[in-house]
């Protein structure tokens, strides 16, 4: 095996369970997003646009879907002769198996997979973030300052600190200190979960963390610190673009609301030079038909249109009626929309079907909470169902 | 159809659509808002469990190749048979004239022998049709045919498109098979999909090539009924003839008719592309779209009615579009009037203008033109 400078470890077991039912059958990286992609299409394309051509998955939650999705990893030129995308589930070895106890865990049972290629630098990436990114900048900054550990870090809201790992750091960017959560933030730079680390020493640090039965084998709880306690040089790269964690059904709603905002505010998904890649599924050309109103709204391959539909992110495969309207929501693959059917502020899973005059997301308009089908539901013929419900638990 | 090879005669048997292949090869011709000619034959052939598939190049194969690459969105990039790009004649000698198609099966005659298969059915990319050649290879065997043919009898025949002509006994034996006769008045069509023993298409490019004959169609099939027992197996389903640019534009348009749209693309099998990773298409809130068909990656801001529109379009704020064809990566500017246009590829269309063509005779618009 030749070796590689750098080696990209992507988190991928997550169950999503603040996603509800959309995580009900697979893992939250296998979640769809932006009418045509799955969050994990996201890192993976940032990866290939970057010139990182050796990534390992770490899948572990509901792994079928996400396992066939990646394939060989061509649909991310992953499919490379050297390296390519290997996917690591947890695996049985002489010494006994067993799963992923945390994201350094995770890692730390891979320490073969990683030395295979004697990288110089180890990314660990999550698997759930909407954002383009060119890691290979944050790779060159680390190896300038001479860091032992990189964290990417954005500028957030000082009121929105308190959901954060926010970073401390001195004027040459480098961390003096790190607060999980805090009260009182002594910094608004918040930490995305991106690292870069330098191989030999994260090799050290996991085995150590390994062989503590208190840790919680996690990053940003047990490495880092504990890093930053033994003065490592610990830097952080500053990212000031779209960033979005779609972790609740009212962050993932508000990432597609964002996708239909006036240019620049959002993620630009048709720029040609940082393209987003999926496993494109092959499908007829949308139709939209003399009797549809279609305004704001993005709309994927394999559709047909016959209703109105308004400030809503249609996946491929759905068909919506006539005199159906669908407002403010999100339609995922292959969702079949009868006549008169209202939806609202809602996200539809995967086949469903809603059957004729139904009503999704019933209430006041100024107050409505997200409304969620789950995958292949069927809503009946008139039905109605309150705003903010969750169907198919 | 493990026994069953495909090869694919991009012979462009004299048909004027130079406006759109004045630059690519008639298969790699865009059609019907993400497709090329050449994914429908290529489609039809894996979905009937072919395997194996030759593709005689013509010239301006460029686009062609862009397009198939080593096969992969059709499933043909496999060790075992696979997707064969077969070059003509003259490019390896080129003090020689191009002379017909057969130079081409003839200089490829390799191929055929070395391929496992006993039968061939040649195909032509500017018949589209969804077609489950299965069907057509069973008919083939329990006739004991030496070769058999699809027709369909059509409506009418176009003045301006390209037609070859068939007449059948009772039994479907065809009796007689002219190539694009002056006279449009027999309707029951040649849809260019011919079965056969690869042995007896190799006795055919012999005896042709050795005579000095070089059209497969009419030295091969047409003058040869006599020697050979030539049935017909009738189609039913939808066929479009591209042979003319009229045609282009009819057929295009046809495809907004739902009942087409689903015959052709959905109640059959799959029609594979090459997938180009586009975001899927943005409507803005000004845009006013009825009766259309759009590929992803387009960005519509103004009113578009009737048309077809191909990947990575944008259309800009008061602009109307109608009746009008367009391809990949145009950009039409704001306050823009188009009727009855066929756009090319990459064609920029800058603000106040106004194009319009007839609804029998399009305006087309020449690749990467700007306006």
């Amino acid at each position: 095996m030749s070796s590689k400078e750098v080696v990209t470890m992507l988190l991928a077991g997550g169950k999503g369970t603040r996603l509800g039912v959309l995580t009900k059958n697979i893992a939250k990286p296998a979640v769809p997003f932006g009418a045509e992609y799955r969050l994990i299409d996201f890192p993976l394309s940032n990866c290939m646009n970057s010139g990182l051509d050796t990534v390992g998955v770490l899948t572990q939650y509901e792994p079928l879907v996400l396992n066939s999705y990646i394939g060989n990893g061509s649909s991310w030129d992953l499919d490379s002769r050297d390296g390519g995308v290997t996917v690591l589930p947890p695996y049985l070895s002489d010494s006994g198996g067993r799963w992923y106890q945390g994201t350094a865990d995770a890692v730390f049972q891979n320490i073969q997979y990683i030395d295979l290629y004697d990288p110089d630098y180890v990314l660990v990436l999550s698997g759930d973030h909407i954002y383009k990114m060119d890691y290979s900048l944050m790779i060159e900054e680390h190896k300038e300052k001479g860091a032992e550990a990189s964290i990417a870090v954005r500028e957030v809201p000082w009121e929105e600190t308190y959901r954060f790992g926010v970073m401390i750091t001195d004027e040459e960017d480098r961390i003096k200190d790190f607060q999980e959560k805090p009260d009182e933030a002594r910094s608004n730079l918040a930490s995305m979960g991106i690292y870069v680390f330098n191989w030999p020493l994260l090799r050290d640090y996991l085995e150590a963390d390994a062989a503590d039965p208190e840790s919680d084998r996690d990053f940003g709880k047990n490495i880092i610190p504990t890093m930053l306690e033994d003065q490592r040089q610990l830097y952080t790269y500053q990212f000031s673009g779209y960033w979005k964690d779609v972790g609740t059904i009212k962050s993932y709603w508000q990432g597609h609301m964002d996708l239909l905002r006036e240019e620049g505010k959002s993620l630009d998904l048709y720029d040609r030079d940082w393209v987003i890649c999926s496993v494109n599924p092959n499908r007829p050309p949308q139709y939209v038909a003399e009797t549809a109103e279609v305004s704001n709204s993005i709309i994927n391959k394999g559709t047909r249109i016959r209703g109105s539909v308004k400030n809503s992110v249609l996946f491929y495969g759905s068909e919506v009626a006539r005199n159906a309207v669908i407002k403010d929501s999100v339609l995922m693959p292959n969702v079949s929309v009868g006549e008169g059917v209202h939806i609202n502020k809602a996200i539809i899973g995967q086949n469903s079907v809603i059957e004729r005059d139904a009503l999704i997301g019933s209430g006041e308009d100024e107050e409505l909470e997200v409304t969620v089908i789950g995958e292949g539901e069927r809503i009946e013929d008139g039905e109605e169902i309150e705003h903010g419900s969750a169907i198919g638990i | 159809m493990d026994n069953v090879m495909g090869i694919i005669n991009n012979n462009p048997q004299g048909i004027s659509l130079k406006e759109i292949t004045g630059h690519r090869s008639l298969a790699s011709a865009p059609v019907f808002s993400r497709y090329r000619l050449i994914d429908f034959p290529l489609s039809n052939m894996v979905n009937s469990g072919i395997s194996n598939v030759g593709i005689l190049l013509e010239s301006r194969f460029r686009s062609l190749l862009d397009h198939i690459g080593p096969g992969k969105p059709w499933g043909l990039d496999t060790k075992r048979d696979g997707l064969f790009l077969l070059p003509p004649a003259h490019i390896y000698d080129n003090s020689q004239l191009y002379k017909g198609d057969m130079e081409n099966f003839y200089t490829n005659m390799d191929y055929l022998h070395r391929s496992r298969q006993e039968y061939v059915i040649v195909d032509y990319p500017f018949v589209i049709c969804n077609i489950d050649y299965r069907d057509v290879f069973s008919y083939h065997l329990e006739t004991g045919a030496d070769i058999t043919v699809v027709y369909k009898d059509l409506e009418t025949l176009h003045r301006d498109s390209h037609y070859t002509t068939i007449m059948t006994d009772s039994e479907d034996r065809v009796v007689d098979m002219k190539i694009n006769p002056d006279t449009r008045r027999n309707t029951r069509i040649s849809l260019k999909k011919y079965v056969m023993k690869k042995d007896l298409l190799l006795e055919m490019i012999d005896e042709t090539v050795s005579k000095g004959q070089w059209d497969f169609e009419k030295n091969g099939i047409a003058s040869r009924l006599s020697q050979y027992d030539v049935r017909g197996y009738p189609f039913h389903d939808y066929v479009a003839i591209i042979g003319s640019l009229s045609e282009f534009y009819r057929r295009n348009m046809e495809l907004l008719q739902p009942e087409i749209f689903s015959e052709l693309l959905e109640e059959q099998g799959p029609i594979y592309t090459k997938p180009k990773d586009e975001a899927a298409t943005q409507y803005t809130p000004s845009s006013r779209v009825k009766n259309v068909l759009a590929a992803n990656g387009c960005h519509i801001a103004g009113k578009v009615e009737n048309s077809v529109l191909f990947r990575g379009v944008k259309v800009g704020e008061n602009t109307t579009i109608k009746n009008s064809i367009i391809m990949q990566k145009s950009q039409i500017k704001e306050n823009v009037r188009l009727e009855n246009v066929i756009l090319d590829k990459n064609v920029r269309v800058s603000p106040d203008k106004e194009l319009r063509g007839d609804s029998s005779f399009p305006l087309i618009v020449e690749k990467g033109s700007t306006i």
